[in-house]
């Protein structure tokens, strides 16, 4: 069974990140980026899938500008066997991304897909389930725990729910995307490294894949959140009665 | 014999008084009862004296300690004896009589010129800053002053020079020679409260700062401005570049940006009789007379104290990598060094090594690491880091070296950390280890400077010394050779200090390496240093402490031996 795993470059989860003076985003001149963080737990669980014999490839594909590339050699270099780059210039919403994927999957026709639940650099949550209802494939997202049985053909999947732990099975081809709980995901070792210089990334452009990026959003504005007030030491009880009074107007 | 009975007998309450206090229970372990003594050598002047260290709770001790020689100035007047606080050795040094001690006059004026907040006589406070990180020393100061400015320690200084009050400079209270807390009751002026950062040049990088300023928040301030701090540590937390300045401190980029000595370009310092030293300038190049800094940078606090800091900061470079690589022995460590300075030349930034207990003990006590090349432990590992502008061409230049050093044999296993959170997870392996070892229980802690080929001999060594009594933990900056050798028990004991000292002084003095390399002498090494400098040097030494601190007030009973101060 092949594997295909979706992953994004994003602004590294550690950066400071600045909002551009026109507001049209947020700064990513000179700023480190790196796999996001939720698509390299989706990789470490395809791996560990083929590591148990339960799959025979996974495939890591990411979407966007040229430096995409160095993202897809990071995830060859954790063990992926083959990388798709779909090269496209601008920004990539969800349901474009979805399309995408949608294509891929009629060429590649994987038996399972892994994605992050989210990109931490916009949060939409929305690809992996947008891409299973393309496909009408079904779903188990905010993966806690993930189990195949070949047999069945089918995957149990834990999911991190607000009520607490809900347990799936789900008919493969399915849908998986992951929360931060699944895995801890591996460093890339050198011998790996070495090997992903010799790995295929293929690459193709949306028109490849007769899919029609339209711009479904727009981005208005970017601001940075309203900067938190200092704390003020009050002096005695009466004080604070007053401030919460007159100031806060809470009471 | 009558003056010894009267000294356990007050030393001795003293110590049990301490092993009641909850903080000290590792340190009382059972085995004071039985242990046996152990001496601390020092050299004076070509001849051998032995200080015998005191331990007596046992009656019986005294027939084995009379026929022990003391040193002339040791035999004392004076009443206040302390006891080294860690396991039973105890090196004796008196409390100074010629030291006034605090009356209420005193306080009342402190209470004046700093207002009341800031004169602190509160036991809880005065209990941690009495002690310092590693909880080996505890002095017994009753004051801890917080002066604002500059003018407020001056002041201070001028009236303890006057009363002849001994005096302790604290910044973040994180050396690890006992430098930084009271031997007895100095009076502890602490600069935290000096924290501000009063200028930075954006195009030059020059950082005019206060002595209390925390490393990691001038790191941040710099951050976002673009340029980085030259030095970094794992105590970055809660040190204080006033205190860095003042132990010339090293740390793990010291291989890339130089020391202190090149990268401060001026401070401020108060002098014991409150003389404001402005030695504050911002030039990269200003050769008008002696260079006065440089007595103040690594002086440990014993001329002065340090008030204001300008400082050179390098630029912030956007691509940094982190590699962690497994080697099969130190030859090859060694090896790996000399190809990374010439392979990666100008990007290389930091050089760490570590060893194979180093590794297991960081494993077992901290927290949320794990091993990067399981599933084993290797002999050593190395840590590497490069900082650079271009991220690809870097990116390019690490992966070749690496490629050719697992070709060469030199390393068996790696990995290249992805984004950041893997870089400083590598890092917190390395940056934990003090922290590790202190959880670990006893820690002899030792930071040496040995030419690189024979560094790990001397890890050999202690390993077959100690045998089965004690673990051997070695890491350190292999790019500046510079070992942090630490035993770890899980408690302390003679039998153990006995087979490390003087046995690791004088090795180290043998293969003319420095007892240290970048902790300092502080209290712990304050007799030592004859092992790496000469007596005419330290006699020098002690001349110029005599100048700038004519009654010896400032950061007494450290760094230089007492007998060649007074």
């Amino acid at each position: 069974m092949k594997i295909m795993v979706a992953i994004k470059r994003v602004v590294d989860y550690a950066v400071k990140i600045r909002v551009k003076p026109d507001k049209s985003g947020v700064e990513t001149q000179n700023v480190k980026m790196s796999m996001n963080p939720f698509c390299e737990i989706a990789l470490e669980e395809a791996l560990r899938i083929k590591e148990s014999g339960l799959a025979s490839e996974v495939v890591a594909v990411s979407m966007g500008p040229p430096q995409c590339v160095d993202t897809i050699r990071t995830g060859l270099a954790m063990g992926a066997d083959r990388g798709i780059h779909v090269e496209y210039p601008d920004a990539l919403y969800p349901l474009s991304v979805a399309k995408l994927l949608k294509a891929l999957v009629e060429v590649e026709k994987p038996g399972l897909l892994i994605l992050g639940k989210q990109a931490i650099d916009d949060d939409c949550n929305q690809t992996g389930q947008m891409l299973a209802g393309l496909l009408r494939w079904p779903q188990g997202t905010f993966a806690s725990k993930v189990i195949l049985d070949k047999e069945k053909q089918a995957a149990t999947v834990d999911r991190e729910v607000d009520g607490g732990i809900e347990t799936l099975s789900l008919d493969l081809p399915a849908v998986i995307t992951t929360d931060l709980r699944l895995n801890q995901p591996r460093y890339a070792t050198l011998p790996n490294i070495m090997k992903a210089k010799s790995k295929v990334v293929k690459k193709y452009t949306p028109q490849d894949l007769n899919v029609e990026i339209k711009a479904d959003l727009e981005v208005v504005q970017v601001t940075e959140p309203p900067k938190r007030k200092v704390g003020v030491v009050l002096s005695s009880v009466d004080e604070l009665i007053d401030k919460l009074k007159n100031e806060a107007r809470v009471i | 014999m009558k003056m010894e009975k009267w000294r356990w007998s007050s030393a001795a309450h003293r110590l049990l008084r301490l092993c009641s206090n909850p903080l000290s229970d590792l340190r009382c372990s059972p085995k004071l009862q039985n242990s046996t003594p152990s001496g601390v050598l020092y050299r004076h002047e070509g001849t051998c004296e032995w200080i015998r260290p005191f331990i007596g709770q046992q009656k019986q001790h005294f027939g084995q300690r009379s026929h022990h020689l003391w040193s002339g100035n040791c035999l004392g007047e004076t009443p206040g004896i302390q006891n080294r606080f860690f396991g039973a050795t105890a090196t004796k040094i008196e409390r100074n009589s010629k030291f006034a001690t605090l009356n209420s006059n005193d306080i009342s004026y402190f209470k004046e010129i700093l207002g009341e907040k800031n004169v602190i006589q509160d036991e809880d406070t005065l209990l941690s800053a009495n002690t310092d990180w590693m909880h080996k020393y505890r002095g017994s100061s009753k004051l801890l002053l917080l002066p604002r400015t500059t003018e407020e320690v001056s002041s201070i200084l001028k009236y303890c020079n006057s009363r002849c009050l001994a005096v302790v400079p604290q910044g973040g209270n994180t050396g690890l020679v006992g430098g930084s807390v009271p031997v007895f009751d100095e009076v502890i002026i602490n600069v935290s409260s000096m924290n501000n950062v009063i200028s930075f040049d954006k195009v030059s990088g020059i950082l005019v700062c206060e002595a209390g300023c925390i490393l990691e928040n001038l790191i941040s301030f710099l951050d976002n401005r673009g340029f980085i701090m030259p030095l970094d540590l794992g105590a970055k937390g809660s040190c204080q570049i006033g205190g860095n300045v003042s132990t010339n401190a090293g740390g793990l980029r010291l291989l890339r940006y130089g020391s202190l000595h090149g990268n401060v370009l001026g401070l401020e310092a108060v002098l014991a009789n409150g003389e404001v030293l402005d030695m504050l300038g911002t030039l990269r190049k200003d050769n008008t007379g002696y260079d006065l800094k440089h007595l103040f940078i690594g002086s440990e606090g014993s001329l002065g104290i340090v008030t204001k800091v300008s400082i050179l900061t390098p630029p912030k470079l956007s691509s940094v990598n982190v590699a962690f690589l497994a080697c099969k022995d130190y030859f090859s460590c060694q090896k790996l060094l000399l190809e990374a300075k010439r392979k990666l030349g100008e990007i290389l930034s930091a050089f760490e090594f570590l060893d194979e207990q180093s590794m297991a003990l960081a494993l077992s006590h901290l927290e949320g690491v794990r091993n990067p090349l399981p599933p084993s432990l290797h002999n050593f590992y190395v840590l590497i880091e490069t900082t650079g502008s271009n991220e690809s061409y870097d990116r390019e230049k690490l992966e070749a070296f690496l490629l050719s050093a697992m070709e060469g044999g030199l390393i068996s296993d790696g990995i290249v950390a992805q984004d950041i959170q893997q870089a400083s997870s590598v890092w917190h392996i390395r940056e934990g280890l003090p922290e590790a070892l202190i959880k670990a229980g006893a820690n002899y802690k030792y930071d040496l400077s040995l030419p690189v080929e024979k560094l790990y001999n001397l890890v050999e060594e202690m390993r077959t010394r100690l045998e089965n009594l004690a673990t051997v933990v070695a890491y350190g900056h292999l790019g500046d050779g510079n070992l942090h050798l630490n035993i770890s028990a899980p408690q302390y004991d003679d039998a153990i200090l006995a087979q490390i000292e003087p046995f690791v002084y004088e090795w180290t003095s043998k293969n003319r390496g420095s007892i240290s390399a970048e902790h300092g002498l502080g209290l712990m090494k304050a007799n030592k240093i004859l092992y790496s400098k000469s007596p005419a040097a330290v006699n020098l030494m002690a001349s110029i402490k005599k100048l700038l601190d004519p009654n010896g007030i400032v950061n007494p009973y450290k760094v230089l031996p007492q007998s060649m101060i007074h």
